[in-house]
């Protein structure tokens, strides 16, 4: 039994197994069937304290689809936040305006603090460097439908593994499916050992390179995420290790049939753009799938989808 | 007999709460954390205290109050080793270590920076947890960050 009807969804850890695949269940449904106006008496607030292209956009277009009307910001300097105005304020006067608020803040623990005071539920769209659990879902969601399963698949994680949130969360999800995680990282962006006990917790195990070569050839998944040059102390190790990161299409030769790539973008340079047309290329269909996924959460939330 | 003398250097008292056994450096603390700054009751306290225990110690002992346990455990994150003794008629009615909580609200600042409740009004509230070495952490429920006990600000 699932109950996610008036729960804000702040963390992927909020929901349990269950709950997890009855959204991507729903997703299914809107991708089979996306323009359900279900929606039509309802207001969603998006409130975007920090710029966003693909989650603010991806969330309009959702609540669109859906017939739904939106109201709200996409950056803190045209609200009233640039006058003094404190979160609590802002989230309990949106909330007499709107049946949901979408919130994206740059302070980490926001979303948590902003479902505490709110009347109404809030789906966090990131908080700061801390979680950012819709990206996840259609992360699960685009595994799910590449592979068929999400239990038992070997997943590479590759790049920042240290301050990657989008990479914490995904782990702390498949943990949940029995995954065997293969983490490529250079040594000073390993993943967290708090992390990392995630996966020992759930009895399963993990397996670390310094190469990417390495995992192509029995991944499912490989998952990219972007190396950013600012978060080494030392220019020169960057330097190092930057191109050791970087995928091209001529690394997938011996890789597996169902093998796809995923990445939450934006990217910059470490998938190459020869890597596009291969099918199994699937970070822009990963971005669709975000509009579906944020569909369902909107529609199991406000219990218009059971 | 020694420990007898040491007792001694701070009065008895005919009936409330004796915290014994508090680092010395942290006795302040205590009395910020059980609020005893603004107590009414009347209040003792040593600190500097020789002790076989802990080298030097704090004591203190507040005169017809008795806490609840949620309410003394909060001292556990700077006394850990600190003992809660409760008097009835100058007997020791009640005596054991104090126990550490699973949860502190609004005592301990968090650590990093981008947390909400160093930005916005916010309380602080934490889960006391292990890390797999089997050391204390504070897990903040809001950036979901850990922190050491070596980290501990308070508020």
């Amino acid at each position: 039994m699932t109950h996610l009807e008036n729960r804000s969804l702040v963390s992927i850890t909020d929901y349990t197994k269950e709950e997890i695949i009855r959204v991507l269940d729903i997703a299914e449904d809107f991708e089979k069937n996306q323009r359900q106006k279900i929606l039509t008496n309802h207001v969603i607030a998006s409130l975007f304290f920090e710029p966003s292209t693909r989650t603010r956009l991806s969330f309009e277009s959702a609540v669109q689809y859906l017939g739904g009307s939106i109201i709200g910001f996409a950056s803190a300097g045209t609200s009233s936040v640039k006058k003094g105005e404190s979160l609590k304020d802002t989230i309990l006067t949106v909330s007499n305006y709107s049946d949901l608020i979408v919130m994206r803040n740059p302070l980490d623990g926001s979303a948590r603090f902003a479902s505490e005071v709110s009347p109404v539920p809030i789906i966090n769209a990131g908080d700061g460097a801390n979680q950012h659990p819709t990206q996840c879902l259609l992360d699960l969601y685009s595994i799910r439908k590449t592979q068929g399963s999400l239990e038992n698949l070997q997943i590479a994680l590759v790049g920042d593994l240290k301050y990657g949130r989008t990479v914490h969360s995904l782990v702390q999800a498949l943990s949940l499916f029995n995954a065997t995680f293969h983490l490529v990282s250079p040594e000073s962006l390993k993943l967290p050992s708090g992390v990392k006990k995630w996966i020992k917790d759930a009895g399963l195990d993990y397996h670390q390179y310094t190469e990417l070569s390495d995992v192509v050839p029995f991944a499912d998944i490989i998952y990219m995420t972007r190396i950013q040059g600012e978060r080494f102390p030392d220019p020169l190790e960057y330097e190092k290790v930057k191109n050791s990161y970087v995928l091209e299409n001529f690394m997938l030769s011996n890789s597996k049939e169902n093998l796809r790539i995923l990445h939450p973008l934006p990217r910059v340079n470490e998938i190459s753009e020869d890597v596009d047309a291969n099918p199994k290329a699937y970070y822009f269909q990963q971005a669709k799938n975000g509009v579906y996924v944020r569909q369902a959460l909107i529609a199991a939330i406000l219990g218009l989808k059971e | 007999m020694n420990k007898k003398r040491t007792e001694l250097q701070v009065s008895a008292i005919r009936s409330g709460t004796v915290i014994d056994h508090i680092p010395s450096e942290n006795t302040f603390r205590v009395f910020r954390i059980l609020n005893l700054e603004h107590a009414k009751e009347q209040v003792y306290f040593g600190t500097n205290l020789a002790s076989i225990k802990l080298g030097k110690k704090g004591i203190i002992k507040i005169s017809g109050k008795f806490f609840e346990a949620e309410e003394i455990n909060k001292i556990s994150l700077v006394a850990p080793q600190a003992t809660l003794i409760e008097i009835n008629e100058y007997e020791v009615s009640k005596k054991g270590p104090i126990m550490m909580p699973d949860y502190v609200e609004n005592i301990v600042k968090c650590s990093n920076p981008k947390c909400v409740t160093n930005n916005q009004a916010v309380p602080t509230k934490f889960n006391i947890i292990k890390d797999h070495h089997g050391r204390m952490k504070l897990a903040c429920q809001y950036c979901e960050k850990t922190m050491a006990q070596e980290e501990i600000w308070f508020v």
